[in-house]
């Protein structure tokens, strides 16, 4: 089980957690305009790297917030939880174990 | 190739076993290729084998980065069923089912495919509605499928507890009658043996690492860690590494990896009939022939390659395990592992040609794809072979998430094995 670091309450387990999938993915900011390729891109392709993914997790059985979080898909250790709002840290990976 | 029957089997009993010849050959890479499929579990080798058999394709090779069927394919729970709501995967799971009927003798090799029937549990009202709509809308598509009470729920596996005190309480199942399970190593050294016999060459140890496409964009090679290897076709049949192969064609695809789990218990005598699947409170089981039981665990929430999981899915499954079929509790897990399962936002496989020509890909096969590697691997081959898609696999498009044309099987049984 992962051991999360909420950037509002600190580390706790990953039952307290709910994945929320790929991080940055920005709403289209006129939904209208946007033709079937770049609606399709939005809602469903995703990077799905063998690395370093940027993703939302929120809080469920906490303080209820979402965050984003930086971990290598590899070894599953996270780099950095970050707020959002806040950039991607460009943070490479620790080693498991650091 | 040296065949198998009873007699063969004798002669050699009385020779020690000595002169078996390999089962494939192990050779070095050719130069050039008329076409390449990247991934030896089941659905590549499979794929090769129906090119080299049915469209005569066979200077063509399976590239492997590790060894056959070390991926998803020899990690599986190996259930087996076409018992699917939509038209277009009962057709293209139903497919299957009739090809794994035959595919010992076809092969050669006893593939161990074994209908013991697969019995679908509900445990809510709502449950109940939607088991009973698939029964129908399986049986208008030819495909078979019963509803059955609690009593002859129990009746057809007797270790099942169908006491109305449970938590989540047997109050039905479906039964797939025709479905089962079948040895997952075979199905990958069975489709290798009789590909490698048509010609084609297998080569293990062997990570593609680019994709190299001609000035108009069309596949003219791929990058390997064995060199490059020259082809005008090129078949993606990676499984849970695909995003990782096709971003070195610079595509995105609608794809997110998570680990999915199983265990097996030490060996016991027959004690479980059949297979039975239980979606609402998330178990999967079923008897090995070396006595184990085989249970199928949950998917981890988030996008892994790491080929473990945690510990908490396995437990949540042992859970259900235990109180429906109470007599498992003091049973001794054997072992644990994962595999990363590409799951499609539709729960439905991807079986394409793609935008760039001559790159194929056949993928999203999630956590159920083991039940439709014989028809997979059928279409897909037509697919390459001719450049179109074979009728059964005309939907499976990686253009409907564009178009709004989704094989929503997520809704329809919340969970794919
Ligand atoms: C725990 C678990 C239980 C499951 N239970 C069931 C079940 O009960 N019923 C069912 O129908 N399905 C089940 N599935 C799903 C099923 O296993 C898969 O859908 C199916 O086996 C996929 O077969 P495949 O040949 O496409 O993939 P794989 O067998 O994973 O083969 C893909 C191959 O591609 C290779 N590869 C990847 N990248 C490269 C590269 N760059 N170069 C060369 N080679 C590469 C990999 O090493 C791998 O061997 C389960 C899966 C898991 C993990
Ligand atoms: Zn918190």
């Amino acid at each position: 089980m992962l051991l999360i670091d909420c950037p509002y309450c600190g580390k706790r387990p990953e039952l307290e957690f709910a994945y929320g999938g790929e991080a940055h993915i920005a709403r289209p900011q006129d939904p209208a305009a946007l033709s079937d390729d770049e609606w399709a891109t939005f809602l469903y392709l995703r990077t799905n790297p063998k690395g370093t993914h940027a993703e939302r997790w929120r809080h469920v059985h906490g303080c209820g917030r979402f965050f984003n979080a930086v971990r290598d898909t590899v070894s599953d250790v996270f780099a950095a939880t970050y707020r959002v709002g806040e950039p991607r840290p460009d943070a490479a990976p620790r080693k498991a174990g650091e | 190739m040296q065949t198998f029957s009873a007699l063969s089997l004798i002669r050699r009993a009385f020779g020690g076993h000595a002169g078996w010849q390999a089962h494939w050959r192990t050779p070095e890479p050719k130069a050039a290729y008329d076409a390449i499929i990247v991934g030896g579990g089941g659905h590549g080798l499979g794929t090769a084998y129906y090119l080299a058999k049915e469209h005569g394709l066979r200077n063509i090779a399976v590239l492997e980065r590790s060894w056959l069927g070390g991926g998803n394919t020899g990690r599986n729970t190996t259930i087996i069923r076409s018992n699917y709501l939509f038209d277009e995967s009962a057709t293209l799971y139903d497919h299957a089912l009739k090809l794994w009927e035959g595919l010992s003798g076809a092969l050669n090799y006893n593939v161990m495919y074994s209908p013991r029937g697969v019995m679908m549990l509900a445990h809510t009202h709502h449950d109940v509605q939607v088991s009973k709509r698939h029964v129908h809308a399986n049986r208008a598509n030819g495909v078979d499928n019963e509803w059955l009470t609690p009593e002859q729920a129990k009746a057809f596996c007797p270790p099942l507890n169908i006491s109305p005190g449970l938590r989540y309480p047997v109050l039905g199942a479906a039964l797939q009658r025709r479905g089962g399970t079948a040895r997952h190593d075979a199905v990958a050294w069975g489709y290798a043996r009789a590909a490698d016999a048509l010609g084609v060459d297998i080569i293990q140890n062997c990570e593609v690492t680019g994709i190299v496409r001609g000035r108009d964009g069309a596949v003219e090679a791929v990058e390997t860690t064995r060199g490059r290897i020259r082809t005008p076709k090129v078949g993606v049949v990676a499984a849970g590494h695909t995003s990782v192969v096709m971003a070195m064609a610079g595509m995105r695809l609608p794809l997110e990896s998570f680990p999915l789990q199983a265990l097996v218990s030490e060996p016991v005598k027959p004690v479980f009939p059949c297979v039975v699947m239980s979606n609402t409170v998330h178990a999967y089981i079923s008897q090995s022939d070396k006595g184990e039981l085989v249970i199928g665990a949950g998917t981890d929430a988030y996008v892994s390659y790491s080929q473990r999981g945690g510990l908490h899915i396995p437990a949540h499954t042992l859970d259900a395990i235990c109180e429906l079929f109470p007599m498992f509790r003091r049973m001794r897990m054997l072992r644990n592992w994962g595999g990363i399962v590409d799951t499609t936002p539709d729960r439905s496989p991807i079986i394409a040609k793609t935008p760039v020509p001559g790159l194929y890909v056949n993928c999203g096969w999630g956590t159920g794809g083991f039940k439709a590697t014989p028809g997979s691997a059928h279409v897909f081959a037509w697919t390459m072979a001719r450049d179109a898609p074979h009728p059964i696999n005309g939907p499976f498009t990686l253009e409907r998430f564009r178009d709004g044309q989704m094989i929503d099987e997520a809704a329809a049984a919340a969970v794919a094995h």
